[in-house]
């Protein structure tokens, strides 16, 4: 069941994608061009979802726990740390560059652009990287401090 | 609209934010507790959503890519590596944690957009690309 669920949140998202145009970098690179031909209308499509998302993430969360899982996996990191704004500074000059984040350029995968056949495996090279950082990262501070104790 | 639907669909029967860098990031070891499984067929979901777009309208997606082998590699390790890096891209933070009203996301996807708009005002104007 959660797996139907799953292809099936994807599936809408993806032709969320489609439907709105996110998936052509062309109009997503005219939207952040905001001197030349800055095209609006994927504020709407943000806008858009940021409301349907608020107001139905307010009926979830008035229930106890998920009907498919145990509970709710939130995010708990509140602070906005020198993580965050280098990765996001990093992720919105490839964002410009390209035109792609990564929801539009999974779902147009198949549709075979040899940018996205580029872009694609490249994106999950980086995705790897910043986890292997991260990761690197904790065992080293969890080794100091247990050569601190020690 | 629809990926307002799917993010709410994913948080009411699985209880999870509906970020696809982190759902990438989720087909990566270490697994635990993180329902690759789920992750996957999320993606399946996507990668499906042209074929059924295209079938039902009946015509190609169009679509403008660059073709730029080198500025697209650059490109996506950036998108890649600053996604997770900074824990969302413009589904994570940009929806869901700014319909959390998360600080910390509303200021990610600030940053995300002034950086965004800079580097194509950069490339188109300054450089003419």
């Amino acid at each position: 069941m959660r797996v139907v669920i799953n292809v099936l949140a994807g599936l809408i998202f993806g032709l969320g994608l489609l439907f709105s145009g996110m998936t052509n970098p062309a109009k997503v690179q005219n939207f952040l061009d905001l001197a030349g031909t800055f095209d609006p209308s994927l504020i709407c499509v943000m806008l858009g979802a940021v409301v349907v998302t608020f107001l139905g993430y307010r009926i979830a969360f008035k229930r106890p726990r998920p009907v498919l899982v145990e509970r709710f996996s939130l995010p708990t990191a509140k602070n906005v740390d020198g993580k965050v704004v280098f990765g996001a500074a990093l992720f919105g000059v490839g964002w410009g560059l390209s035109g792609f984040c990564p929801g539009p350029a999974i779902t147009s995968f198949l549709l075979l652009a040899k940018g996205t056949l580029i872009f694609v495996p490249a994106m999950l090279i980086g995705i790897g990287l910043a986890r292997l950082l991260t990761q690197t990262r904790l065992s080293s501070k969890a080794t100091s401090a247990s050569a601190t104790e020690a | 609209m629809l990926i307002g639907i799917s993010a709410v669909m994913l948080m009411l029967f699985n209880g999870r934010i509906a970020g696809i860098s982190g759902i990438l990031g989720r087909l990566f070891p270490p697994y635990d507790g993180a329902d690759p499984g789920g992750a996957a067929a999320f993606v399946i979901g996507l990668l499906v959503a042209p074929l059924l777009y295209v079938a039902v309208i009946g015509a190609p997606f169009a679509q403008t890519v660059s073709n730029n082998v080198g500025l697209m590699t650059a490109a996506g390790l950036l998108v890649g590596f600053g996604a997770v890096h900074g824990s969302g891209c413009t589904s994570g933070h940009g929806v869901c944690g700014t319909a959390r009203l998360s600080l910390r996301s509303l200021s990610a996807t600030m940053i995300f957009m002034a950086t965004g708009f800079a580097t194509v005002f950069v490339t188109r104007h300054l450089m003419g690309g």
